[in-house]
Formats: structure tokens, sequence, C-alpha cells
């Protein structure tokens, strides 16, 4: 006869719990909420979780000034409001932040270069955590370095706040030919890789063993209308941020439940078709072509 | 060869084919997997997986795409069914939450994140009915079974409250069977009374 389950067994915030949430949300539309009221509407639309933040990254970008985590206030009316997970923004390298979203009950930390960056030198060791992260990347060695620092998902940076898919696109784009080449090299030749790239050389063979990144790999950044998350689903994201993209649409419900429908016939021009018909205007947006340096965010925390 | 359909309107579907392709090979048998976001699909699988993920996205998406009624004929056929976490409440009578429509398909009642928040998720050896060693699973924001109706048997509990059950060709499961390589409960949901058929 075997033994009775032993309660005392249990281990919290392992590696596998930490990813195997990430896992859970795979194929999901995640939208970005600045109170209950959003969250509610995002729920009903759809969503597989809510990320919780001051102000979406259209409106951080027109106001300007320092860029913090939400209000816990705020945070734990969102937390209240809805049954999804609840996912919140700290800012890069700020220990603190991260600390108190976890203490509130947050699901998952976003250490987000939308918010201004605590730290120009460091990351948040997210190993130390319970709860899992989420960190933005532009290329692989930039994704690697962030999974080596614990986090248990990756998005691409993208160019919050603009409505532009461009850079989501070239993220997604660079993040997978970094990861074909890999896979052609031999041994000694990653070892040289990783060196040369900054990335760390374990974390490089098993990226090139697996032919993908080892987490979950979301489209993040840019992304405005179905047809923009369709397009990430094609480039092989495993699902989807929306910022600006939902609260910025003239009707904020019925954009939140087309992108969702969208995600799941990414690969039906037909359906999109009829998806994305009569949902009202997307957001305004700015194209990311002709913004200057030091407007962009992604280049924060490499 | 066995067609495999794994539902895949949202969720850790990629883990579930490979879970299956593992326990399939077990057994010697090969296995084609099926990915059903759209209707038309499931009445060529012979069994069918239900993934974890989030219970109100899948069962909106099941409604939409007119999935659900497919998968209720496949249990009404007596064609086996493995569903995990999400795939669970889905599956149960009642969620006892209007977000999230039901299938019906095993007559328990689910209270939905029952274990807390994902600090709460933790992974732990489990006693299983009829296997000799603890099963490794995996509770991820988990829900827990409240009532079962007769004929459902409990298969695990953890502190007393049922986590696996199994009624007819419809095994459930409140943890992550298909985020570890332990194929027992893809043995029992799907192989082993194939097995003990055999033997007969």
């Amino acid at each position: 006869m075997p033994e009775e389950t032993d309660l005392e067994e249990l281990r919290r915030g392992t590696e596998l719990v930490k990813r195997g949430f990430a896992q859970m949300q795979k194929g999901g539309v995640i939208m970005d909420v600045v109170n209950a009221e959003q969250a509610k509407i995002a729920e009903e639309a759809g969503a597989v979780a809510v990320m919780a933040l001051e102000a979406v990254p259209a409106d951080i970008r027109k106001r300007g000034g320092v860029s913090r985590m939400p209000d816990p206030e705020k945070v734990s009316e969102i937390i209240d409001a809805v049954s999804i997970p609840v996912m919140g923004k700290a800012r890069i390298g700020h220990y603190t932040e991260a600390q108190i979203l976890e203490s509130l009950g947050v699901d998952m930390v976003d250490e987000s270069e939308v918010l201004t960056p605590a730290d120009d030198e460091y990351h948040i060791d997210k190993r130390e955590f319970t709860a899992p992260f989420v960190c933005g990347a532009r290329n692989l060695p930039e994704a690697l370095r962030r999974i080596d620092e614990g986090a248990a998902m990756i998005r691409t940076k993208g160019e919050a706040g603009t409505g532009d898919v461009n850079q989501a696109v070239t993220h997604q784009r660079t993040i997978k030919n970094q990861i074909r080449t890999l896979t052609g090299l031999y041994h000694d030749e990653r070892e040289k890789w990783a060196r040369e790239h900054e990335a760390p050389a374990e974390l490089v063979h098993e990226t090139a063993e697996m032919g993908r990144l080892p987490v979950v790999n979301f489209a993040a950044g840019g992304i405005a209308t179905p047809a923009d998350a369709a397009l990430m689903m094609y480039h092989e994201c495993d699902g989807i941020f929306v910022g600006s993209g939902i609260f910025g649409a003239e009707d904020p419900e019925r954009m939140g439940k087309a992108i969702v429908e969208a995600v799941n016939n990414w690969d039906d021009p037909e359906e999109l078709a009829s998806i994305a018909s009569g949902i009202g205007k997307g957001m305004k947006g700015q194209s990311n072509q002709d913004m200057p340096e030091e407007e962009k965010l992604q280049g924060r925390g490499v | 060869m066995i067609r495999a359909g794994v539902v895949a309107v949202q969720g850790d579907v990629s883990e579930h084919a490979a879970a299956i392709r593992r326990a399939a090979a077990a057994h010697d048998e090969d296995v084609e997997i099926v990915e059903i976001r759209q209707s038309g699909h499931v009445a060529e699988c012979d069994v069918l997986l239900v993934p974890g993920g989030e219970s109100t996205a899948i069962s909106r998406l099941l409604r939409r795409e007119g999935i659900d009624e497919e998968i209720r004929d496949h249990v009404a056929a007596g064609k086996p069914v493995l569903a995990t976490c999400a795939g669970l409440i889905v599956a149960s009578r009642d969620a006892k939450d209007d977000r999230v429509e039901t299938l019906d398909l095993v007559d328990v009642t689910v209270d939905r994140n029952a274990f807390g928040r994902q600090v709460d998720s933790f992974e732990a050896p489990l006693t299983v009915e009829g296997m000799d060693d603890p099963f490794p699973a995996v509770f991820i924001r988990a829900p827990l079974i409240d009532e079962v109706g007769d004929g459902v048997e409990v298969l695990a509990r953890w502190d007393d409250e049922p986590v696996a059950v199994r009624q007819g060709p419809v095994v459930g499961t409140s943890f992550h069977p298909e985020l570890t390589t332990d194929s027992r409960l893809h043995d029992l949901a799907f192989f082993d009374h194939v097995e003990a058929d055999a033997a007969d």
C-alpha cells in the first residue's frame, strides 16, 4: 500500500512552477489595465491575464516624467475584480517594487523597460522571488541573460506605446534568426558565440538543442489590431501582450475580443477578415521610423 | 495508430502533445497529433486532451468555435479524455462562476483558484490510486474538486480534498501531469484499460 501524501513535501516557487505558470498563458492575450473597471472589461473580452500599470505606454510617452510601479491600492482592486491572473510592472532593477507587487499577490512581475529604470547596471535577481517574472528582450543574448537571472517568460520589447508593430517583428525575427544560427554551430563554436554575445553558455547550448527559447516567448510592444496579433503568431510567438492597443481603441471591449479571436485563428485570413470587421478604430499610434533614438524605450536594460 | 486531439484554443498545448507522444512511445504506439482550434476535427480523434490554461478564455473560445458540442459527442461515444487544471474546470458540471461555461463531462463541481494565487502554486509528490510510488504533481493556480457525484471515482486527494477523478472515459486532474515526464496518468487515462481488455 502506498504511503499517504505528505503535505510537508510541497515546494513553492521552483523553476518548474514558475515556468509552468507562463506555459499556461500560451495562445492567450495579456492586456494592460490601469484600474479594476478596465480589468473586468479585459476579462470579459477573453484575456488570459491582465497587466496592472500606472498608465498605458502611450500615455506614459505623452506625459513624460518618471514612470513607476502602479499604486498598490489599485493593484489590490484589480486583483479583487477578476478571476484571471494579475501581473504588475516594476522598474528594471527595483527590488522593492517587485517585492511589494509580490506581497500584494501579483501572479507575475514584469520587470519592464516601459517604466523608468531604477538601476543602470543590474536587473533584479529574480531567482530570489517566489513569484515568476517576465522580461523584455530585443535579441537572443538579451533574452538568455534575463533567463539566467531567473525570468520564467520572455517577451519582445517592441516599441511600447507606439501602436507600430515594426519593432516587435524585428525583435522576434532577430531572436529566431539567432536560434537558427546556433542550431547549425558545433559545440566549440557555440561557446565562442556565447562569449562574443555575452550570453550564458549553458543556456546557449540548451537553446540550440531545443531549437527555441527554453521559456515561453510572447510578443509585446506596438501590437494594436487583430491583424498585428495574428502576424506575431505567424512569427511563432507563444502569445500576445497588448498595451495601449486595447484601451486606446475606440471600442476597447470589441477590440479586445477581436484580438483574442484573432490569436486563435491567426492562420485563417477569411476568419480574420470577419473578426476585424466593424470593431471600430484602433489606437492612433505613432510610427517609430521617424522617432528619435532618445525617445525609444527598447534600449533600456540590456 | 492513435489520433490524439489536443484542444488548442489556449493553454499548454505543445506540452500536452509532447506528453501523449512520450506515453504512446512507451506502449509502442504511433500517435498523430491533431491541434483543435476550430470545429470539424474532434470526430476524427481517438482520444482528447484538454490542456491547462485560463478556463474563462478556453470555455469562451470552445463555444465560439463550436468545439464544445463536439467534445460532448466524443465523450458520449465513450472515447477517452484527459483534462488537466483549466481543462478539468471546463470538463466539470459546475465551476460556480458565471464567467466559465462548463461542459458537464464529469459530475463534479470545482472551486477555481482554490489554493490561492501563483505564489501559492507548488509541486509535491502525490499518492494516486493504483500507483506504487507517488506522482510528481505540479499545481499551478489549481482548482479543487468540491462535490463528487455518484459514479465518479476519486483517484487522488490533497489534504483530504479530491484532486484527480475518473468518470467513464474521462480522467480529470487539478495538477499538470503534462509538465513532467511521468506518463502514469496518461497510462491510466488512455492505455491501461486497452491492455486490460487485450488481456481478457
